[in-house]
């Protein structure tokens, strides 16, 4: 691979350059991240399940048969069947689609309400942005399960509600790492020759200073998405998100079922499973994706350290 | 460093404020049909009537009168009484959070137990086997989620060995050791919870410091590793480390209310389950409010701490 590189520097590296962010971001995970493409692996098979739930379960999600209600794993039913004679591996599989919706749109959610705070506050700064950040440090000081699961009472139960509850509520203390990018931003020169001919503040924000944010922004994406997936099925477990006739994995350990579990434990096993993998994921892919993306919060094992690595580790007299 | 304290504490005021603001508009969002329907609910309990509950939540007032008299009730402990129960919001909390705290402490401790001598050791062997499987280890404690962990708990040991956790609260005081090991297991789930992070902040801390060149003289003195990671690099390592197990206090309170649900200890987590059950308005803004309160204080306790931790960051 060193010869390879070796013969044509040149090439690469302006073929590098042409790439457009994302598709460098692929190309540096599959380089250099072998872990976090086991995590995309992860979640890519979580997302088709979800996408093709309809071919892939066996029956339907809400398909009850109520004479083979609780019996164990079987060749008809791989996983075993629930309190109501539901196939708990079809349950899983359309599982697999709620926890996808609510964690891309509870992620995109939350990118964008972090994205709107964060650029405003940041770029306008001054009383406008004292105000707002001490509104953020309000809400930050709530626990985020205590406000959703308020806040979910109040709306009552639903998946919209659920992604507007976690998205809003995750947006707001994410704002915080969008502004403080922006605060550097702002004070560029690019920044500077464009207010002095005569940009508009949503112009500037825009075409300057977003593109620039993208980095963290596609990092809070990815992290969120673990979180959303896993606060849907802790609040589905306390019985206040998805209602029960939908199978989220968090819904599928609570409940009626929940007195059988000593006599089927399937039923405490899988969905739990199902979400952990996922979750495992997920977070694999955005610990990669951070690394690449923001060295900040790389600490000290990044790209650039190998070489220290090594000699720090030659010295040590051990 | 007194008067950096005494302003801290009193830069609370206004966010505490804006704390109370947001508690007081999310319970005024409450749909009039959901109060019709609280109504039906507890008629037949209580005996109060719609026009009893909105005047219980203070609704039939004009919106800066209901502000004011909720708020100078808060300033004098009056949290108002239960709209289920009848009883003041402040007894019910009162009663409950020792053994909130108790778990919560208990988890801190565990969690700590568990994430600093793995994230040490993962830093100072380096990419070893080692190393690998503490890393790994770290992942697994942040992935599990603690509600399928405690379900396995209490399901497979009870399949297995016939043996359940005990679903009756006992008090410290009556038994302290049936108490001790009441909590032990729920705050051993919650801690791991915690101490997946605190693990890869210890040990990514812990290789920055190790590369510093005070420890490059430490260890051309001739002083052992032991005092060379304990003495020098774990103290200096561990500011973030406070930082991060003070920012994970909301994630502490969040996952009390799960435990304290799957292992039946009768906390504040599974006070607000329940009047979230019951809609019980006042006493749910009561432990928003607290909560809230709580965390804000901590945050300013773990700033303090820097200070013992470092004496070259000074307050002034």
């Amino acid at each position: 691979m060193v010869e390879e590189l070796a013969t044509r520097p040149p090439a690469a590296m302006l073929e590098r350059k042409k790439h457009p962010m994302l598709v460098e971001l692929v190309v540096r995970l599959v380089k250099e991240k072998p872990l976090a493409l086991v995590g995309g692996f992860i979640v890519l098979v979580v997302f088709l399940t979800g996408v093709f739930a309809d071919f892939l379960a066996p029956y339907g999600m809400a398909e009850v048969h109520p004479t083979e209600a609780l019996s164990p794993p079987s060749v008809k039913y791989i996983l075993g069947t629930d309190l109501l004679g539901r196939d708990l591996l079809s349950r899983i599989i359309f599982g697999a689609r709620v926890s996808m919706i609510v964690g891309i749109a509870g992620a995109s959610l939350n990118v964008l309400v972090a994205t709107m705070i964060g650029l405003f506050s940041g770029y306008v700064g001054g009383k406008f942005d004292i105000v707002v950040q001490r509104v953020v440090d309000a809400f930050m000081c709530f626990p985020h399960l205590i406000i959703m699961l308020t806040v979910m009472s109040i709306l009552g139960q639903g998946m919209l509600q659920l992604i507007l509850v976690l998205g809003v509520t995750a947006g707001i203390g994410q704002s915080r790492v969008v502004r403080s990018a922006v605060l550097g931003l702002k004070e560029n020169i690019y920044v500077k020759a464009a207010v002095a001919i005569g940009c508009s503040v949503p112009r500037i924000l825009y075409k300057h200073i977003l593109p620039n944010v993208m980095a963290p922004i596609i990092v809070i994406f990815t992290i969120s998405m673990g979180n959303m997936i896993l606060s849907e099925a802790t609040i589905s477990f306390l019985g206040f998100g998805i209602p029960p006739p939908a199978p989220s994995w968090g819904g599928m350990l609570s409940g009626a079922g929940r007195n059988y579990m000593m006599v089927a434990p399937w039923l405490a096993i899988w969905p739990g499973l199902a979400l952990g993998i996922a979750v495992f994921g997920i977070n694999m892919l955005g610990d990669g994706v951070r690394d690449i993306l923001d060295p900040r919060l790389r600490g000290g094992l990044g790209r650039y350290d190998t070489a220290t690595r090594k000699k720090s580790r030659d010295k040590k007299p051990s | 460093m007194l008067s950096y304290t005494i302003r801290r504490l009193l830069l609370i005021l206004p966010t505490l404020l804006l704390v109370t603001i947001i508690v007081f508009t999310v319970i005024r969002l409450v749909p009039g049909d959901v109060i019709e329907l609280m109504a039906s609910e507890q008629e037949f309990i209580s005996g109060k009537g719609a026009e009893a509950i909105r005047h219980a939540l203070g609704l039939d007032a004009p919106i800066f009168v209901q502000y004011w008299r909720w708020i100078s009730g808060i300033v004098q402990g009056d949290f108002g009484t239960s709209l289920w129960t009848g009883e003041p919001v402040i007894e019910e909390i009162t009663r409950r959070y020792p053994i909130s705290f108790e778990l919560g402490l208990l988890a801190l401790v565990m969690g700590l137990l568990i994430a600093l001598p793995i994230g040490v050791y993962s830093a100072i062997r380096q990419d070893s086997a080692g190393d690998y499987i503490s890393r790994s280890f770290a992942i697994l404690c942040i992935t599990v989620p603690s509600f399928w962990l405690g379900t396995l708990v209490m399901v497979l040991p009870a399949i297995w060995w016939h043996w359940s956790p005990s679903m009756v609260y006992i008090p410290f005081i009556s038994d302290p050791l049936g108490n001790l090991k009441m909590f032990i297991i729920p705050s051993a789930i919650l801690g791991m919870g915690l101490s997946g992070t605190t693990m890869r902040m210890t040990r990514t801390m812990m290789l920055e410091v190790l590369r510093q060149d005070y420890i490059r003289t430490a260890w051309s003195k001739g002083l052992s590793e032991r005092t060379i990671v304990i003495r020098h690099a774990l103290k200096n390592a561990l500011i973030p480390v406070v930082t991060i197990v003070g920012m994970q206090l909301p994630i502490l309170i969040g996952g009390s209310v799960i435990l304290e649900n799957i292992f039946n200890l009768p906390g504040i987590g599974r006070l607000f389950l329940q009047v979230i059950n019951n809609r019980d308005y006042t006493v749910l803004s009561g432990i928003n409010l607290i909560m809230a309160f709580f965390v804000l204080v901590l945050n300013v306790v773990v700033d303090l701490t820097y200070a013992f931790l470092d004496p070259r960051i000074q307050y002034k």
